[in-house]
């Protein structure tokens, strides 16, 4: 298992960061990135491992959220059992949708386009249903004790966050290097030929879902117990689809550390536009659609690439050509 | 409820929308047909084209019928611009890229279109806008029945041009057998670049034919893009015919339904419409080629 020690050694130090500064935007700088970064962990094992590309995470964040949210406010249930209600009810959705869409054979567009249906119908419905608040949308009470997973500071909040980005890490690396990994990869390069060996391809893009959804879904009910509100435009808004899929675009898709050093890298250039234009609409999300076409354009592996392509540069080595991507 | 003098006007009303949400389907349908992807940034595409009709008549005074002779072929160069010099090269050929390519075209167009006008909700008033006609015992807006009849004339010249010009030919040819055609020495980059021009083209003309009677406001197009999918793949992905019919047919389902259902629910029978028949006919119920 050496592929862990690198994720220790990150993580560790980024658990350090509240002993150095306490400051409120920093850590909420950070805690927001570690949520683009779980939601996008969880889009990179469906499309980055499986070659699947969902247009509809917010699905599954939004369930995630509003699940956690509903637990809690209607059947009095407690916030952490809620967090992990929250957790499975996201990776049933993503079961479900996962079932519906492998077993009609889409792909490629057709994937992404159903996802994409898949997550308005929910925000539609999130926006009119009686139990979710409708259009007001959703409080969670106010009840500042860790029994109910609130707390007094951020640093707490940021310790979890973290973790549950440790917990993704660690999932997908473990994948990574199983038996299961190594059918994903195999049906994302070529699916006939993978079915040819045996490998069964809607079970394994079924069971990848299964854990993407899990994965981003956590992500969102984090988020509702953070911010304690949520709404139908937040929960399964478009900006958690594109951000989902933005970061591990941008950092290497089908790497274990794509998401999280691209939603550093993405997050960063958020806040550094806020800081310069101020807090105008729709700016941020301009420089994010820019950053995912040149991104596209000019680093297809993402940043995971480039390092790469550097390093071997150093090593004298000639680099290889980028062949047929 | 069932009574004729109730459902002869919502099903004419519906047919007259219809006929411009068979217009945003055609173009997504021509670029799917012969570039085999699906331009996600065709609902962002139709909200600068709103706005482009807008300000033609908030700046220039240019009624919107007017402004379509304009914008029309300035549209058509702009999807030509975006196909050649921005999807294609980023996108080095491959689908997956594409996809993400169209998606952050549409992030970056909407969210310009926000910034620079911000969420605010624009219409423009013209004194023809609420006359209407009779036909039978049914009074349709002026502005729909115009709509209805512009629609047909460009369907037709759409498939004059297809039929009978070299471009025509070569881009039926890039269609059906991109290289083959490329050995005949037809320029594919070339032909992809028209084929986007033209299907952006006829979102100009749809947004001149909606602004006399709708509004306009940064996320305008997504409305009728989830529409237009829903036509594209009712009516079979690529197929010119399938998406004249599935958007007629669309029209009616949405009026009928706003008639029986309200307004909401509505928007969710569509969305479900698309979703069931994504999911059993994905070549479409009138089975054109998948």
């Amino acid at each position: 298992m050496k592929g862990l020690v690198p994720i220790a050694a990150a993580v560790a130090l980024l658990a350090a960061v509240p002993l150095v500064t306490q400051s409120n935007v920093v850590l909420n700088f950070l805690v927001m990135t570690f949520l683009i970064a779980l939601a996008g962990q969880g889009w990179n094992l469906l499309g980055g491992y499986g070659g699947q590309y969902s247009f509809g995470h917010a699905a599954f964040f939004g369930t995630g959220a509003y699940v956690t949210a509903i637990a809690q406010m209607h059947y009095g249930i407690n916030a952490w059992v809620g967090f992990f209600i929250g957790v499975a009810a996201g990776a049933l959705v993503g079961a479900v949708i996962g079932l519906l869409s492998f077993r009609s054979g889409l792909r490629g567009s057709y994937f992404a386009l159903v996802t994409l249906a898949f997550a308005e119908v929910l925000r539609i419905i999130a926006s009119v249903a009686p139990i979710t608040g409708a259009g007001v949308g959703t409080l969670i009470k106010l009840d500042l004790r860790p029994e109910a997973f609130q707390f007094q500071s951020r640093v707490p909040f940021y310790w979890i966050a973290l973790g549950l980005v440790a917990v993704s890490l660690i999932i997908v690396r473990i994948i990574e290097d199983s038996r299961f990994g190594a059918h994903l990869v195999a049906v994302r390069e070529n699916e006939d030929a993978a079915s040819a060996l045996g490998v069964n391809p809607t079970m394994v893009k079924l069971a990848a879902m299964t854990v993407s959804a899990a994965i981003t879904a956590a992500a969102g009910c984090f988020y509702a117990q953070y911010f304690l509100f949520i709404d139908a435009s937040i929960a399964y808004g478009p900006w958690v689809s594109i951000e989902a899929l933005l970061a591990p675009i941008v950092g290497g898709v089908g790497t274990v550390f794509g998401p999280l050093l691209g939603a550093l890298v993405v997050r960063t250039l958020g806040e550094v536009t806020k800081l310069m234009t101020g807090d105008a609409p729709g700016l941020d999300l301009v420089i994010y659609g820019s950053v995912l076409v040149v991104v596209v354009a000019f680093a297809p592996r993402g940043i995971a690439g480039v390092i790469t392509m550097l390093r071997q540069g150093f090593a004298a080595r000639p680099i290889p050509e980028r062949g047929h991507d | 409820m069932l009574s004729p003098v109730i459902l002869i006007p919502a099903i004419l009303n519906g047919l007259m929308t219809g006929a411009v949400y068979a217009l945003i389907a055609l173009g997504l349908t021509l670029i799917y047909g012969v570039l085999h992807i699906i331009n996600f940034a065709h609902g962002a595409l139709l909200t600068a084209a709103m706005f482009a009709a807008f300000f033609a008549h908030r700046l220039l005074g240019l009624d919107p019928y007017v402004a379509a002779v304009l914008l029309t072929p300035l549209f058509y160069g702009l999807g030509y611009g975006l196909q050649r010099f921005v999807i294609g090269p980023a996108a080095h050929g491959e689908d997956r890229s594409i996809l993400l390519v169209t998606l952050g075209l549409a992030v970056v167009i909407e969210n310009a279109l926000l910034y620079a006008f911000r969420a605010d909700t624009r219409t423009i008033n013209l004194p023809y806008a609420f006359n209407t006609v009779e036909i039978g015992n049914a009074f349709i807006a002026v502005p729909r029945v115009i709509a209805f009849a512009v629609v047909i004339v460009v369907a037709l010249a759409l498939w004059l041009i297809m039929r009978w010009t070299d471009s025509g030919k070569a881009i039926r040819a890039v269609a059906k057998e991109k290289l083959g055609a490329e050995l005949s020495g037809i320029n594919v980059a070339h032909i992809y670049a028209m084929t986007f021009g033209l299907g952006t083209a006829c979102l100009a003309i749809a947004a001149c034919l909606l602004l006399p009677t709708y509004y306009v406001n940064p996320s305008a197009g997504n409305a009728f893009v989830l529409i237009a999918f829903t036509i594209v793949v009712l009516g079979g992905m690529g197929s010119v015919v399938g998406a004249l019919v599935g958007g007629l047919f669309v029209g009616v389902v949405e009026s009928l339904c706003g008639l029986f259902l309200g307004e909401t629910l509505g928007q969710i029978g569509i969305f479900l419409m698309f979703i069931l028949v994504l999911l059993f006919r994905p070549t479409g119920l009138f089975g054109a080629r998948a």
